[in-house]
Protein backbone atom coordinates (compact mmCIF):
# COMPACT_ATOMS: atom_id res chain seq x y z
CA UNK A 1 0.00 0.00 0.00
CA UNK A 2 2.51 2.20 -1.33
CA UNK A 3 0.35 5.41 -0.39
CA UNK A 4 1.11 9.35 0.55
CA UNK A 5 -0.39 10.51 3.73
CA UNK A 6 -2.92 13.72 3.34
CA UNK A 7 -0.26 16.19 5.20
CA UNK A 8 2.97 14.93 3.61
CA UNK A 9 2.06 17.04 0.92
CA UNK A 10 5.81 18.42 -0.17
CA UNK A 11 6.31 18.73 -3.90
CA UNK A 12 2.35 19.23 -4.58
CA UNK A 13 1.14 21.90 -6.58
CA UNK A 14 0.22 24.81 -4.41
CA UNK A 15 -0.42 28.02 -6.13
CA UNK A 16 1.00 31.42 -5.23
CA UNK A 17 1.87 31.91 -0.93
CA UNK A 18 0.39 35.35 0.24
CA UNK A 19 2.11 35.94 3.67
CA UNK A 20 0.32 37.84 5.66
CA UNK A 21 0.68 39.36 9.58
CA UNK A 22 -1.53 38.98 11.77
CA UNK A 23 -2.72 39.01 15.50
CA UNK A 24 -2.60 35.74 18.35
CA UNK A 25 -6.43 35.46 19.88
CA UNK A 26 -5.91 34.87 23.35
CA UNK A 27 -6.82 31.39 22.97
CA UNK A 28 -4.08 30.63 20.53
CA UNK A 29 -1.57 31.74 23.17
CA UNK A 30 -3.23 29.40 25.63
CA UNK A 31 -2.74 26.76 23.34
CA UNK A 32 0.98 27.33 22.98
CA UNK A 33 1.62 27.90 26.20
CA UNK A 34 -0.10 24.30 27.37
CA UNK A 35 1.65 23.10 24.58
CA UNK A 36 5.18 24.48 25.66
CA UNK A 37 4.67 23.35 29.57
CA UNK A 38 3.13 19.52 28.62
CA UNK A 39 6.56 19.25 26.28
CA UNK A 40 9.10 20.96 28.89
CA UNK A 41 7.46 18.88 31.66
CA UNK A 42 8.44 16.23 29.99
CA UNK A 43 4.24 15.15 29.40
CA UNK A 44 4.27 14.63 25.83
CA UNK A 45 6.65 14.62 22.56
CA UNK A 46 6.17 17.10 19.50
CA UNK A 47 6.25 13.55 17.84
CA UNK A 48 3.11 12.58 19.56
CA UNK A 49 1.64 16.21 18.82
CA UNK A 50 2.29 15.67 15.12
CA UNK A 51 1.23 11.47 14.62
CA UNK A 52 -2.21 12.88 15.95
CA UNK A 53 -2.10 16.16 13.80
CA UNK A 54 -1.71 13.76 11.28
CA UNK A 55 -4.01 11.56 12.25
CA UNK A 56 -7.10 13.93 11.39
CA UNK A 57 -9.44 12.82 8.62
CA UNK A 58 -8.18 14.91 5.49
CA UNK A 59 -11.21 17.27 5.02
CA UNK A 60 -10.38 18.39 9.00
CA UNK A 61 -6.49 18.46 7.92
CA UNK A 62 -7.35 21.16 5.32
CA UNK A 63 -10.43 23.43 7.39
CA UNK A 64 -8.90 23.65 10.45
CA UNK A 65 -6.32 26.58 11.37
CA UNK A 66 -2.92 26.26 12.89
CA UNK A 67 -3.90 26.56 16.30
CA UNK A 68 -7.32 24.67 16.21
CA UNK A 69 -5.10 21.36 14.86
CA UNK A 70 -2.90 22.20 17.78
CA UNK A 71 -5.17 21.57 20.53
CA UNK A 72 -7.42 18.60 18.32
CA UNK A 73 -4.17 17.05 18.45
CA UNK A 74 -3.55 17.86 22.20
CA UNK A 75 -6.26 16.71 23.57
CA UNK A 76 -5.86 13.14 21.33
CA UNK A 77 -2.41 13.39 23.41
CA UNK A 78 -4.04 13.63 26.90
CA UNK A 79 -6.85 11.14 26.42
CA UNK A 80 -3.80 8.50 24.86
CA UNK A 81 -1.86 9.47 27.93
CA UNK A 82 -4.11 9.11 30.15
CA UNK A 83 -4.12 12.45 31.75
CA UNK A 84 -8.02 13.14 30.97
CA UNK A 85 -10.71 10.60 30.26
CA UNK A 86 -13.27 11.36 26.86
CA UNK A 87 -16.25 11.11 29.73
CA UNK A 88 -14.54 14.16 31.69
CA UNK A 89 -13.92 15.92 28.50
CA UNK A 90 -17.56 15.68 27.52
CA UNK A 91 -18.28 16.97 30.68
CA UNK A 92 -16.45 19.46 30.33
CA UNK A 93 -17.34 20.86 26.86
CA UNK A 94 -21.13 20.55 28.18
CA UNK A 95 -20.31 22.64 30.74
CA UNK A 96 -18.65 25.56 29.24
CA UNK A 97 -21.61 25.52 26.21
CA UNK A 98 -24.03 25.94 29.42
CA UNK A 99 -21.93 28.93 30.12
CA UNK A 100 -22.68 30.13 26.93
CA UNK A 101 -26.13 30.04 26.60
CA UNK B 1 32.78 10.36 12.43
CA UNK B 2 32.30 12.97 13.80
CA UNK B 3 28.69 13.80 14.52
CA UNK B 4 27.69 18.19 14.32
CA UNK B 5 25.87 17.33 17.66
CA UNK B 6 27.41 14.97 19.80
CA UNK B 7 24.68 13.41 21.70
CA UNK B 8 24.82 11.14 24.73
CA UNK B 9 21.80 8.64 23.96
CA UNK B 10 22.54 4.80 23.62
CA UNK B 11 22.77 4.65 19.56
CA UNK B 12 23.04 2.14 16.75
CA UNK B 13 26.47 2.65 14.91
CA UNK B 14 26.61 5.20 12.25
CA UNK B 15 27.32 3.32 9.09
CA UNK B 16 27.39 5.99 5.96
CA UNK B 17 30.32 8.17 6.03
CA UNK B 18 30.05 12.10 4.19
CA UNK B 19 30.07 11.63 0.24
CA UNK B 20 28.16 8.70 0.33
CA UNK B 21 25.85 7.86 -2.16
CA UNK B 22 22.49 6.48 0.03
CA UNK B 23 18.90 5.76 -1.66
CA UNK B 24 16.08 6.37 0.98
CA UNK B 25 13.77 3.31 1.11
CA UNK B 26 10.90 3.20 -1.18
CA UNK B 27 8.14 2.31 1.88
CA UNK B 28 4.98 3.51 3.41
CA UNK B 29 4.35 1.92 6.82
CA UNK B 30 2.22 3.59 8.94
CA UNK B 31 2.78 5.22 11.67
CA UNK B 32 4.31 9.16 12.32
CA UNK B 33 7.46 9.21 9.37
CA UNK B 34 9.53 12.19 8.90
CA UNK B 35 11.16 10.88 5.60
CA UNK B 36 9.12 13.06 3.19
CA UNK B 37 6.94 10.84 0.69
CA UNK B 38 8.22 12.71 -1.80
CA UNK B 39 12.15 11.57 -1.60
CA UNK B 40 11.44 7.90 -1.45
CA UNK B 41 13.17 5.75 -4.05
CA UNK B 42 15.75 8.89 -4.80
CA UNK B 43 19.16 8.48 -4.41
CA UNK B 44 21.61 11.09 -2.44
CA UNK B 45 24.72 11.96 -1.01
CA UNK B 46 25.44 12.15 2.11
CA UNK B 47 26.13 16.04 3.43
CA UNK B 48 26.90 15.47 6.95
CA UNK B 49 26.54 12.87 10.03
CA UNK B 50 24.51 15.00 12.22
CA UNK B 51 24.38 12.99 15.26
CA UNK B 52 22.35 10.14 16.99
CA UNK B 53 18.52 11.18 17.91
CA UNK B 54 16.02 9.40 19.06
CA UNK B 55 13.54 7.84 16.66
CA UNK B 56 10.43 9.96 16.13
CA UNK B 57 8.71 7.41 14.62
CA UNK B 58 9.24 5.40 18.47
CA UNK B 59 8.57 8.58 20.28
CA UNK B 60 5.48 9.20 18.81
CA UNK B 61 3.76 6.26 20.11
CA UNK B 62 5.22 7.08 23.32
CA UNK B 63 8.24 5.22 23.63
CA UNK B 64 11.85 6.07 24.33
CA UNK B 65 13.32 5.77 21.18
CA UNK B 66 16.03 4.21 22.09
CA UNK B 67 18.47 2.94 20.76
CA UNK B 68 19.13 6.40 19.32
CA UNK B 69 18.91 6.39 15.44
CA UNK B 70 22.31 8.17 13.01
CA UNK B 71 20.73 11.12 11.49
CA UNK B 72 22.32 12.54 8.12
CA UNK B 73 21.87 15.63 5.96
CA UNK B 74 21.26 14.19 2.25
CA UNK B 75 21.68 16.04 -0.35
CA UNK B 76 19.81 15.43 -3.96
CA UNK B 77 20.01 16.87 -7.14
CA UNK B 78 16.94 18.97 -8.02
CA UNK B 79 16.60 17.45 -11.45
CA UNK B 80 16.85 13.74 -10.20
CA UNK B 81 13.93 14.52 -8.00
CA UNK B 82 11.53 16.72 -10.26
CA UNK B 83 12.05 15.62 -13.67
CA UNK B 84 10.82 19.08 -14.89
CA UNK B 85 12.88 21.29 -13.32
CA UNK B 86 13.83 23.48 -14.96
CA UNK B 87 16.42 25.49 -12.53
CA UNK B 88 20.46 25.11 -13.08
CA UNK B 89 21.81 21.71 -12.34
CA UNK B 90 23.45 22.43 -9.63
CA UNK B 91 20.70 23.22 -7.27
CA UNK B 92 19.97 20.71 -4.62
CA UNK B 93 17.72 20.07 -1.82
CA UNK B 94 19.16 18.98 1.00
CA UNK B 95 16.73 16.70 3.80
CA UNK B 96 17.60 15.16 7.18
CA UNK B 97 17.11 11.53 7.19
CA UNK B 98 17.70 8.75 9.56
CA UNK B 99 19.86 5.56 8.84
CA UNK B 100 17.67 3.18 9.26
CA UNK B 101 15.41 5.08 5.96
CA UNK B 102 18.61 4.97 3.80
CA UNK B 103 20.41 2.00 2.15
CA UNK B 104 23.74 1.78 0.20
CA UNK B 105 23.36 2.94 -3.30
Amino acid sequence: MLERGHHDMGGLPAGKVEPTEHDYPEWERRVDAMVQLLRLGGKITVDELRKNIEALPPEAYDKLSYYEKWISSLTQTMIQRGVITSAELARKMEEVEKRRR
Amino acid sequence: MKPQFATKYRAVAAKFKTGERVRVRKSAPLGHIRTPFYIRGHVGEVERYCGAFPNPEELAQMRDGLPAQPLYRVRFKQKEVWPDYRGPDSDVVEIEIYQHWLEKA
